[in-house]
């Protein structure tokens, strides 16, 4: 038996690695408080002020925090089906859609089987969920491995389609009597549980969940290895064996499953009836926070908080004071525009 | 520095003086001196990353050197960008052909002319183009799109193009690669029309035998510097291959035993197989042939007739349309990739970095890629990296490798990461291997070193299908050639049998007849 | 079905589809030199907000026109800065842009929301004015609708006539062989950019100052996507753009009809008609196996010496 063969020490190097890779987060930290500052000054706000309120509010009471939380759980989840595609260098780019159908199919299952109890229904409208975001991803998966369309197109494509089919069911045939653009509120067992006297639902520790069998797989596990060669080199791992087809489709499925199961988060936890176009854009913001962290788990989770935090922020100074909620969507856009311009500092990892 | 007598009164155009150039960790240019004068045929000789290339490009302004400067004609010149060379009427065909396939042959010279008027009419570029090509015998049609072209073709219209964008120095990068041997003599013949029309043409290769046919003048360079600068009369090969290679002349002769038996049952069976290809890819029509064990069949053609497709084909990641394949008494169709990589099949391609590896993931991970499964525990939640590990070093030590099994891939030098894939490939005893250009850019060491390896692997049982574009390799090394000539075999012997001009001109398609 | 019928489905299709030509077809400009801009919407949504609210401001849509037009281009070139310059990923970058229209268009439009304002004036080319009114009234355009047809040919006539047009084309294809032929594809992205983004705010323009004539947050409504999907419809084609532009305005106007003749389908159902369809040629194309798509379209450039 030939000697074993000895792995570097990679004590120094981690922490080092650590630290490179809090150092970025740290910095759009940074940046988002400068931009915002710059914006809150133009508008007449005393920036230190505002940011008093934000952060008393957020991290200072219970309350705030969990709103806070309460605005990560679509996005961590939206995030990851677009994180795992990406992997293996698929682009999904319809989270929205795919969001819409899940919480279409769950609403279908509350309405309907609006007499189960909780522990039948939750569960029945969380698969629906799944298999409705599922669905309208395997579409664009089918078609690219068939070689048909390109994944970006066929899923943005999807994503306009996807809104109108809920307006036409809504209108159609589920509208309530007093609102034709939302459903009759759904049934106390349709309802996610709430946690800890706040607006959280469970979806939030099932995002936890996912991330973390998301962190395990990709790195330990065979299939992990195998989407890793794909996503670096799709023609090297088809040489190699690894069935490209296979991988695509099931895992397009996995994300639209994921983005299904935020839609059905959505009207099940958070509202409580399904609402006409009642995303704001959550689907295009996980793909801008999974792309911000290249989908490394971890950077999802914390790139996922600093856009919660920014956006929870901004709802409570749009009250408080004035301030429009445009403003928010011009601070998200002007981080991510630094970000995406690559300052030394956001060295990309190769894949 | 020698020059012909006639040359004496000719005037150097251009004096690359003392240019230096290095690029992270190789200095691929060393001081080096290069003239060009009016009208020659200069070439620019070396094996694969001399520094040829890169002192062109600089010359073409593509690079930037480091130091040195460039004298045109007595004065000193600053080339910053293909812009600055091409109005100095310097043009260079890459090695890569820059032609973009979706337009037509007048687009892509339009492309290129610098008095191009704002509306520009086709029409006239198209006579022009004509009356070039009559000229120089360059036969095109002006109005076909690139992408139905052949690659000598394309040549062709890279050639046009410098020409009607009125360079008189015309800079060839490894302009024989991609052509039969009769192609290259009717290649030589154009560029003697155009040096006897005043052009000055320098031919960069690494091919020695090319040079002593058609060069005046010859520059040898050898790890960025000048090792020698002599004109023809005064070149023999000894000569060249010392000054390319330096005092050791490395062996590439490897002595057969060519006294084997051979087993009946063939490994691999094609029979009548034919596939249809899309776009660029060549349809295979109606190919029948054997593998048997401990045998390498090596299959010659011209880029683009159809062996990356068979060596596709055998592999699995093209289907047959009509036809059976067999391997050993399976039907090879119904079955996956995987499968038929389960069952003893190994693929060594031509571009290891492209086509076979991850370049981010470490040499221990790359390795495993062709059996994952083998390597998993508990159901694919876990890999066993430590087996992993130990078949590596085994294997390494086995071919007499050596790197780092931890390291990113993308840090080995080329002629490591075809080792990598040769070590990989070869562990577990393949039955049958496709090696696809195996030895296609790569330093002399490492050639030898695969070779060696592939007949070690021949010689413990293994079936070997060898496509390659180098013809002295494969007649060294097969055991029997197939030509393959627009996707159809056009011949199949042993070498003993034929010789390269034969071979050459069926890979061409034309009669068979020897060319003086 | 009335003529009267038919033709006011073609009217009501000109109308709306204006602004999907032109904005499509400054999408095809960009995309036809390698740059494909998802955030074609926010574009658009700060366009159509600056120039109604210029034109709210002083009463001369004319020159709100010209505001919107402008505004298109520099939210192009700032675009153009991050994936041209910083060499950003387009797809994200157009999203991050999508996100930063919807906001900056509200901001600069809130002030303008519900106000009225003197639209574009409409004319009748001679010979329909004299016609009954029924059918003059339908055929009476804005100056950007008889200008839209005539752009696309401008377009067209540019990309393939003329030396800049095949430059950019070659951008597109092969940036490497355009660089090699002494040109450079940064300022001619930029350039293809600042034109594409003029066109689009003209098509913006439309939609706010002679169409709808008013302004409300998101009115875009989805236009921006249609615009890239019709890109591709009309295979990078600008005389193609025109038929796809009717094409699917005319779906929705169709659909009107439909209603009007009794005919019950849900308007949401027949709105996803152009997305399938789109969907659809893609993929019988894609069975095909023709890719007509300019072959460096989205790829990044890391050219110049090196």
């Amino acid at each position: 038996m030939s000697n074993k063969p000895k792995k570097p020490s990679k004590f120094k190097e981690n922490i080092k690695n650590i630290f490179l890779y809090l150092s970025r987060y740290l910095i759009m930290i940074v940046i988002v408080l400068v931009i915002f500052g710059l914006i809150l000054v133009i508008s007449g706000k005393n920036p230190l002020q505002s940011y008093h309120d934000i952060f008393a509010y957020t991290f200072g009471g219970w309350y705030g925090f969990s709103e806070v939380i309460v605005s990560m759980t679509p996005l961590l989840l939206t995030a990851l089906a677009v994180a795992i595609p990406s992997r293996l260098g698929l682009i999904n780019v319809g989270g929205e859609g795919q969001l819409y159908i899940g919480a279409s199919f769950a609403t279908w299952g509350a309405l309907t089987f609006s007499n189960l109890p909780a522990w039948a229904l939750i569960p029945l409208m969380i698969l629906l969920g799944i298999l409705g975001g599922a669905l309208w991803a395997f579409l664009p998966g089918l078609f690219r491995s068939l070689g048909y369309v390109n994944e970006t197109i066929s899923t943005l494509l999807l994503n306009s389609i996807a809104p109108k089919i809920v307006a036409f069911l809504v209108f159609g045939f589920w509208h309530s009597p007093m609102d034709t653009n939302k459903t009759a509120n759904f049934v106390a067992q349709a309802r996610l549980p709430k946690l800890f006297n706040s607006r959280i639902d469970i979806s939030f520790v099932i995002a936890l969940l996912l991330l973390a069998a998301y962190w395990y797989i990709m790195r330990y596990s065979r299939w992990g290895l195998e989407m890793r060669a794909i996503g670096g080199n799709s023609q090297a791992a088809k040489r190699n064996g690894i069935p490209l087809s296979k991988y695509w489709i099931i895992m397009m499925c996995v994300g639209g499953a994921i983005a299904g199961l935020a839609g059905m988060a959505q009207v099940s936890g958070y509202f409580g009836v399904l609402l006409v176009n009642f995303s704001r854009g959550y689907g295009f913001m996980g793909f801008l926070i999974s792309w911000l962290s290249f989908g490394d788990p971890i950077g999802i989770l914390i790139t996922t908080f600093i856009v919660s935090v920014v956006m929870t922020g901004g709802n409570l100074l749009q009250l408080t004071s004035g301030i429009p909620y445009a403003a928010v969507n011009i601070l998200l856009a002007l981080t991510l525009f630094v970000v995406l311009s690559r300052p030394v500092i956001f060295k990309r990892k190769t894949a | 520095m020698p020059i012909p007598a006639s040359q004496e009164l000719q005037e150097k155009i251009v004096f690359m003086k003392g240019i230096t150039k290095s690029f992270p960790g190789v200095l691929a240019n060393d001081a080096i001196d290069f003239s060009i004068y009016k009208s020659e045929i200069h070439a620019l000789l070396g094996e694969n990353g001399a520094g040829k290339s890169t002192l062109m490009k600089i010359l073409y302004g593509f690079y930037g050197a480091d130091s040195g400067e460039i004298i045109y004609e007595g004065k000193p010149v600053k080339i910053n960008s293909p812009q600055d060379a091409l109005r100095l009427r310097i043009g260079m065909v890459f090695q890569d052909l820059n032609l973009i396939p979706a337009m037509t042959v007048t687009e892509n010279i339009a492309l290129f002319l610098t008095d191009l008027p704002f509306i520009y009419k086709r029409q006239e570029i198209r006579d022009r183009i004509l009356d070039l090509s009559i000229r120089y015998q360059l036969e095109i049609d002006p109005k076909a799109l690139v992408s139905d072209l052949s690659i000598g073709q394309q040549q062709k219209v890279e050639i046009l193009k410098l020409l009607m964008s009125k360079a008189r120095i015309l800079i060839l990068d490894e302009p024989t690669r991609v052509l039969a041997p009769h192609e290259v003599k009717a290649l030589f013949k154009i560029l003697k029309r155009l040096r006897d029309d005043g052009f000055a043409i320098v031919m960069i290769t690494h091919k020695m035998k090319e040079v002593m046919a058609c060069a005046e003048r010859i520059t040898v360079l050898r790890r960025g510097q000048v090792t020698g600068n002599l004109i023809r009369s005064d070149a023999t090969e000894s000569k060249l291959i010392s000054l390319m290679f330096g005092k050791q002349i490395p062996n590439l002769e490897i002595i057969e035993d060519i006294s084997r038996e051979f087993t009946d049952t063939p490994l691999l069976e094609l029979v009548e197989v034919s596939t249809v290809g899309e776009g660029a890819t060549t349809s295979l029509s109606k190919i029948s042939l054997k593998i048997r064990s401990k045998e390498i069949v090596g299959v010659a053609g011209v880029s683009g007739n159809g062996q990356k497709e068979l060596g596709d084909l055998v592999l699995g990641m093209i289907q047959p349309v009509l036809g059976k394949m067999f391997l050993g008494s399976q039907d090879l169709s119904k079955l996956s990739i995987r499968e038929l990589r389960r069952r003893g099949l190994a693929f060594i391609p031509e571009h290891p970095l492209a086509m076979a590896l991850v370049s981010y993931m470490s040499n221990l991970e790359n390795f495993t890629l062709t059996r994952t499964k083998s390597y998993e525990r508990n159901f694919g939640l876990k890999m066993d990296w430590e087996k992993a590990g130990v078949d590596l070093q085994e294997c390494l030590k086995a071919l007499g490798f050596e790197f780092p099994i931890y390291a990113p891939s993308k840090t080995l030098s080329g002629g490591n990461l075809q080792r990598l894939v040769i070590a990989r490939e070869l562990s577990h005893q393949p039955n049958l291997i496709v090696a696809s250009y195996p030895t296609q850019g790569l330093d002399v060491q490492s050639t030898l070193a695969a070779r060696k390896a592939l007949l070690s692997a021949r010689d413990m049982g293994s079936g070997i299908f060898l496509i390659s574009e180098d013809l002295e390799e494969i007649f060294m090394m097969s055991d029997r050639i197939i030509v393959l000539y627009q996707g159809k075999i056009a011949g199949s012997f042993k070498p003993s049998q034929t010789d390269i001009y034969e071979v050459g001109h069926l890979m061409t398609g034309s009669e068979v007849f020897y060319v003086e | 079905m009335s003529l009267l019928s038919i033709l006011g489905v073609l009217s009501s299709a000109i109308f709306s589809g204006t602004s999907l030509l032109y904005s499509t077809l400054g999408e095809t400009i960009h995309q036809r030199s390698g740059i494909v801009n998802l955030g074609l919407e926010g574009v658009m949504l700060i366009s159509a907000s600056s120039g109604f609210a210029f034109t709210a401001l002083t009463g001369r849509p004319y020159l709100g026109v010209l505001v919107a037009a402008i505004a298109g281009g520099i939210v192009n070139l700032i675009f153009g800065y991050l994936v041209i310059n910083r060499k950003a990923n387009q797809l994200a970058s157009g999203l991050a842009l999508m996100f930063f229209g919807f906001g900056a268009s509200a901001l600069i439009g809130k002030s303008s929301v519900g106000m009225k304002i003197y639209p574009l004036p409409r004319l009748s080319l001679p010979w329909i004015a004299n016609l009954d009114v029924l059918y003059s009234s339908l055929f009476k355009f804005d100056l950007l609708i008889y200008l839209a047809i005539p752009a696309a040919f401008c377009v067209w006539w540019l990309l393939f006539k003329t030396r800049w047009g095949l430059g950019l084309r070659a951008v597109g294809e092969n940036a490497d062989a355009a660089y090699a032929s002494g040109r450079n594809p940064m300022r001619i992205r930029f350039q293809a950019l600042l034109l594409g983004g003029m066109l689009a705010g003209l098509g913006a323009a439309h939609l706010s100052i002679a169409y709808t004539m008013s302004w409300s947050e998101h009115m875009t409504a989805g236009r921006g996507f249609i615009a890239v999907a019709l890109v591709i419809f009309s295979k990078w084609h600008p005389l193609r753009a025109i038929g796809g532009a009717l094409l699917f305005s005319g779906a929705v106007a169709f659909q009107l009809l439909l209603q009007s003749s009794g005919v019950k389908v849900s308007p949401f159902l027949l709105d996803t008609i152009p997305y399938i369809l789109t969907l659809l040629i893609l993929i019988i194309w894609g069975g095909t196996r023709k890719n007509a798509a300019p072959a460096g379209l989205g790829r990044v450039y890391y050219g110049g010496q090196k």
